[in-house]
């Protein structure tokens, strides 16, 4: 049996640059093949022993899988050496761009340097190969570092309860809008509290997560100076509202300076404050959200706490929660179950265990919302968020957002005179341009301009978000890049704002130094193909099986 | 040991340029009554001392010498290539694809991934991947009732009970109602979904059926009969399968899957103890509107040049919005690319000699147990690669093993009370015939 | 802007051709445009009751999903299947190939309350 569909000439360059193939008739560059087309009849990679290796012979009387429950013919996977694999898999990493290549300045992101300590921390074999179900005397020192990272995250942040549990930032927004349904539940308020606010600065993630617990989102516009419009929001307050979920700094890069009033105004209506902490790289030991008074803000481990992006996940999006919510949190929760709390903190900030101590994973907790994913959360994450935290220290969490507030201003201020700034007045870590003025005055937009900022080798900021800025750039620096970076940056938005003024075409036609230029995505949507098509017949013929494949299209 | 770069004189050069004296001037609108105070973060750590905490926390844990413990994470072997592939840092320290000139390695992997859960499950197309398989099962049901406008869903007790509190958390969102379909637990019963409380709870409000091959206890399910049962009332069949156990048993596709769940983890992920894991989702293309979390199609750019891209947006978050069909926003890319790497590695041979040997070394032990009169199958029936024995005095015997670095399996009375006095036991193909007799042995020594 | 002087219009971009008691819908370039390469329709099921005003489909683009509304009351006696496998004709010919759905009128009056040409020009200047 073969995966192999049609012949491909190879690249002796070796470097994954652009070669041909035929296929369906048409003349195709690929820039690498997929993994199938390297695919050859009994090829191996990993090899495992086999049943007759084994001495015991106990299986007698065991009984067999029925032969209606086994396969008919074994699934098409690829056969290829491990060479094969790991050039195919190198070549394809050759095609990306990422933080350890080069500049990265998406807004709302925060694409710091991830430490490789981190990740030496998270490999050891006493925390990778520990199974979440082992028993807990076996799991001492995990238990430990989930108690001891929700005890930093708690001091960070001000809250004085918190769970590990959702995986990622959004999963930490389900987390916090199902406790506050739970909450207001508890209140015999549930089905009367039915909307949730937002700013109409929000991200997307924001009114998706009210929808899927049932809620109905009523958006409240920005005021002038980019900070939620406070009368709008007095007025859409009432009895029918269950919170409000704002981002502090906005996804403005703006710090709501009205804040303090803002929460009070929810809470006075009797709705819960919510903060979307995914700009918390913004105001580490400058503003503690649980001090003062939200409810409940979800950690995006990945983006403050330096967790990689891995491509598009994993992350980890813990929620610190008020005491009033701390009885809705998800189960089980990490406990110290025997042993002093002041003492086991104080041991372990000076690198010690503390004798006697036994921490425990409580899971009897009838108010909880119950569980939001399987085991105790992206385990992995907190290793290296931990490893980071201890790393950074008290005080180097402080300069983390001091200086990503002081570049994310220089950015401001030395590209101000080149693309509009709606909200022209101190920002935090991130600063919104709009590139309004390129697209009116020479036809070029932010789109032309971020694909021409990827033939500089920088990923371009993020773009036309938040959706109150017409056409908006946002760029979010971050602490860890040079000096020397942020000026070569401000040296190649100019130079493409030039260029947009006098030859607007060249904008247009970029990118051209990246292994694909701009790709027909109308085309990929109205005619989607998500899979490899396989050429020889599926061998499937039971009843609902999928239709045979149509012509290959590798 | 801070990571920021900047020096004094970098940092005076930047306040010159921004017009203010000190950096704390650009924190002054933050309103006073809500400045933060003084903490109680720990100082700094420089290299060496972070990796002795780190270590001190790993040496608090303590692997276990034998483990027979599955219940839905399975050790596996995980190839060395598996870390090759992931801790490549254009891998580990890209971003989301938004901008897939310069994302095309993450982009085609991702496509690669897809292809290959549709040839495992049979499906016709599969997601970039979400959270774990527990989510993956909730994220299936409230799929099933936006497909079918119906409210309530059937799930089977043979679903790990981990997913069924995430079922339910999930569904108490938008107020779904969850119907729990027992299993038949009689003694040497089938250990499967009771077929006669299927036709009585199984009716034609229910969005969806959702049953487990094989089931949490180790059963093999009648899938076949189970899913025209959901058909026969309109409902969707969902399956939540074992990716291992594909390499034998019976795609999904086959056996009339309406949508396909599952968790990545035994694809060479380590336990981690929970996390990170990926959760697979794979449906008909007719469904794909539906289906939450991120996809990759194929595109050619203007020279003619193939690529891939993240497609079909509209339906996620970011355009969607409160109309989304989930919020979800990261897949667990990296994750699911150490799955595609294990795939890659194994391949058709390897993942069957891991399924055939992890199902025989169960047997195995099944058997020597059996011979040396120390448990006996709870369930008749068949069986996969975990099987559930019955063991007197399970509790007290599985804390005396676990004092000799031994663990037993797990203890199924956590769910289900009926099932008291049974141990639930799991094999791969990295159990050795020394693992099982020492299992024997110590068993033996705690009657 | 010129646009077709024989359609009414709805603040919400949609069209009406009213003839011997049916009505043809669709988008107006305007929208089309707004939206970009449209990527797919979700056309009603013929059978549908449509309420003046009320949402009755879905028109996605690559960056954008729109609701449709409906500019008048009726059943909906056909669709346009053609648009189901070329949703770029939203794009190429809004007003005529890329029609979305038929109906029978339920109140003719309704379209009193919607804009002519140079109105809807005027709207969306």
């Amino acid at each position: 049996m073969s995966a192999v569909d049609a012949p491909e000439r190879s690249d002796p360059s070796g470097r994954g640059a652009a070669f041909s193939g035929t296929t369906g008739g048409e003349e195709l560059t690929i820039v690498e093949p997929l993994i199938f087309a390297r695919s050859r009849d009994e090829r191996r990679g990993v090899r495992f022993p086999t049943a007759s290796d084994r001495a015991l012979n106990h299986a007698d009387g065991q009984p067999e899988l029925p032969a209606s429950a086994l396969r008919a013919a074994a699934p098409r996977l690829p056969e290829v050496t491990e060479l094969d694999l790991l050039r195919h898999f190198n070549r394809l990493a050759h095609l990306n761009h990422a933080i350890d290549l080069g500049f990265y300045p998406l807004g709302s992101c925060t694409m710091k340097y991830n430490p490789k300590v981190n990740e030496w921390a998270a490999r050891l074999p006493g925390l990778a190969d520990s199974h979440p179900l082992d028993p807990e005397p076996m799991s001492q020192g995990s238990l430990e570092l989930m108690w001891l990272l929700g005890e930093l995250l708690k001091e960070v942040s001000g809250f004085p309860a918190i769970s590990l549990q959702p995986a990622a930032g959004a999963h930490g927004e389900l987390t916090g809008m199902l406790m506050t349904r739970a909450y207001h539940r508890a209140n015999g308020e549930g089905e009367t509290r039915t909307k949730v606010l937002v700013p109409d600065s929000a991200h997307g993630t924001n009114p998706a997560t009210a929808s899927m617990v049932g809620y109905q989102t009523v958006t409240i516009r920005s005021n002038e100076r980019g900070g939620i419009d406070l009368d709008a929001l007095r007025g859409a307050l009432g009895p029918d509202v269950a919170a409000l979920m704002i981002t502090n700094p906005s996804t403005l890069g703006i710090f709501e300076d009205q804040i303090d009033q803002v929460i009070a105004a929810v809470q006075d209506a009797g709705a819960i404050a919510y903060m979307d902490g995914a700009n918390l790289n913004a105001i580490l030991g400058r503003f503690q959200p649980g001090a003062a008074g939200f409810d409940i803000m979800h950690f995006n481990l990945h983006k403050t706490f330096s967790t990689p992006h891995g491509g598009g996940g994993p992350g980890a999006g813990p929620v610190g929660v008020s005491e009033r919510l701390a009885p809705f949190l998800p189960s089980p929760i990490p406990v110290l179950a025997e042993g002093d709390a002041d003492e086991v903190r104080a041991n372990a900030w000076a690198g010690r265990s503390t004798p006697g101590a036994r921490f425990a994973l409580d899971d009897d907790r009838p108010g909880s919302i119950g569980k939001v994913r399987s085991c105790h959360g992206n385990f992995g994450m907190f290793v290296r968020a931990y490893t980071y935290i201890r790393s950074n220290g008290g005080s180097g969490l402080r300069t983390i957002s001091d200086d990503a507030v002081l570049a994310a201003n220089y950015l401001r201020v030395r590209l101000r005179g080149t693309y509009d700034l709606p909200y022209d007045r101190i920002s935090k870590h991130e600063v919104v341009f709009s590139g309004r003025r390129q697209k009116r005055e020479h036809g070029v937009t932010t789109l032309d301009i971020a694909k021409a900022i990827l033939d500089h080798g920088i990923h371009p900021p993020t773009i036309y978000f938040p959706l109150i800025v017409e056409e908006a750039l946002m760029v979010e620096p971050t602490e860890t890049e040079s000096l020397e970076t942020l000026d070569q940056f401000v040296d190649v938005m100019e130079e493409i704002a030039r260029t947009a003024a006098t030859d607007s075409a060249a904008i247009k036609r970029a990118p051209i130094t990246t292994p694909v230029g701009r790709l027909d995505e109308a085309a990929a949507a109205r005619r989607p193909d998500l899979r490899h098509q396989f050429a020889d017949a599926p061998a499937a013929t039971a009843p609902g099986s999928p239709p045979t494949p149509e012509a290959p299209t590798a | 040991m801070v990571y920021s770069p900047h020096t004094e004189a970098d940092r005076a050069r930047m306040l010159a340029a921004v017009g203010v004296a000190t950096v704390d001037a650009l924190f002054d609108d933050i309103p006073s009554a809500v400045r933060a105070g003084d903490w109680a973060v720990p100082p700094p750590l420089v290299e060496q001392d972070v990796r002795a905490e780190l270590a001190r926390l790993a040496g608090r844990n303590r692997i276990p010498d034998v483990s027979f413990l599955g219940a839905g994470v399975y050790r596996h072997l995980v190839p060395s290539v598996v870390g090759e592939v992931i801790g490549r840092p254009e891998f580990a320290t890209s971003y989301t694809p938004y901008q897939p000139e310069v994302s095309q390695g993450t982009l085609q992997s991702i496509y690669e991934f897809q292809s290959l859960i549709c040839e495992l499950t049979g499906m016709e197309v599969a997601t970039a991947s979400h959270y774990d398989g527990a989510t993956a099962t909730a994220e299936a049901a409230l799929m099933a009732c936006r497909l079918t406008r119906r409210s309530r869903v059937a799930v089977s007790a043979g679903v790990n009970p981990d997913y069924r509190r995430v079922l339910e958390t999930y569904c108490s969102g938008p107020g779904i109602e969850v119907l729990t379909v027992p299993l038949d637990l009689a003694e040497t019963g089938s250990g499967t979904t009771d077929a006669a409380r299927v036709e009585a709870l199984v009716t034609d409000d229910v969005a969806c059926l959702i049953v487990a091959q094989p089931n949490f206890y180790g059963q093999i399910e009648p899938m076949r009969d189970l899913a025209e049962a959901a058909h026969a009332v309109g409902a969707q069949f969902v399956a939540v399968v074992e990716p291992t156990s594909l390499a034998i048993l019976e795609a999904p596709g086959a056996y009339g899957a309406d949508i396909v769940a599952a968790e990545g983890q035994p694809l060479g992920i380590p336990a981690s103890f929970g996390g990170p894991y990926v959760g697979l989702m794979a449906a008909r293309m007719a469904t794909v509107r539906q289906m939450p979390g991120r996809l990759v199609g194929a595109a050619r750019d203007g020279s003619g040049r193939k690529g891939y891209v993240l497609t079909l947006q509209a339906r996620e978050q970011h355009i969607r919005r409160e109309k989304a069909a989930s919020n979800i926003c990261t897949n667990q890319a990296l994750m699911a690319l150490a799955a595609t790497t294990y795939l890659t590695a194994v391949g058709p041979a390897g993942l069957h000699e891991v399924a055939d040997l992890s199902s025989v070394q169960a047997r195995h032990t099944a058997g020597a147990l059996e011979a040396a009169g120390l448990a006996e199958r709870r369930f008749g029936g068949s069986y996969f690669a975990e099987v559930t024995l019955r063991l007197p005095d399970a509790a007290r015997r599985h804390a005396a093993l676990v004092e000799q670095g031994i663990v037993a399996g797990y203890l199924p009375e956590r769910d289900e009370p009926a099932l008291n006095d049974t141990l639930l036991v799991a094999a791969t193909e990295l159990t050795s015939d020394e693992d099982i007799e020492r299992l024997v042995a110590a068993l033996e020594s705690t009657r | 802007m010129a646009y077709p002087d024989d359609l009414r219009y709805s603040k919400e971009h949609e069209w009406v051709r009213a003839e011997d008691g049916r009505a043809t819908i669709g988008i107006t370039s305007f929208a089309a445009d707004e939206l970009g390469d449209i990527v797919f329709v979700e056309l009603p099921e013929v059978g549908t009751a449509l309420t003046q005003f009320g949402s009755f489909g879905v028109v996605e683009s690559v960056k954008a999903v729109s609701d449709l509304y409906a500019p008048v009351s009726g059943e909906v006696v056909e669709v346009n299947e053609a648009v189901r496998d070329a949703p770029e004709l939203l794009n190429s010919d809004p007003f005529g190939e890329g029609w979305i759905a038929r109906v029978v009128l339920s109140e003719a009056t309704e379209l009193d309350a919607l804009m002519d040409a140079d109105g809807y020009a005027a709207e969306t200047a």
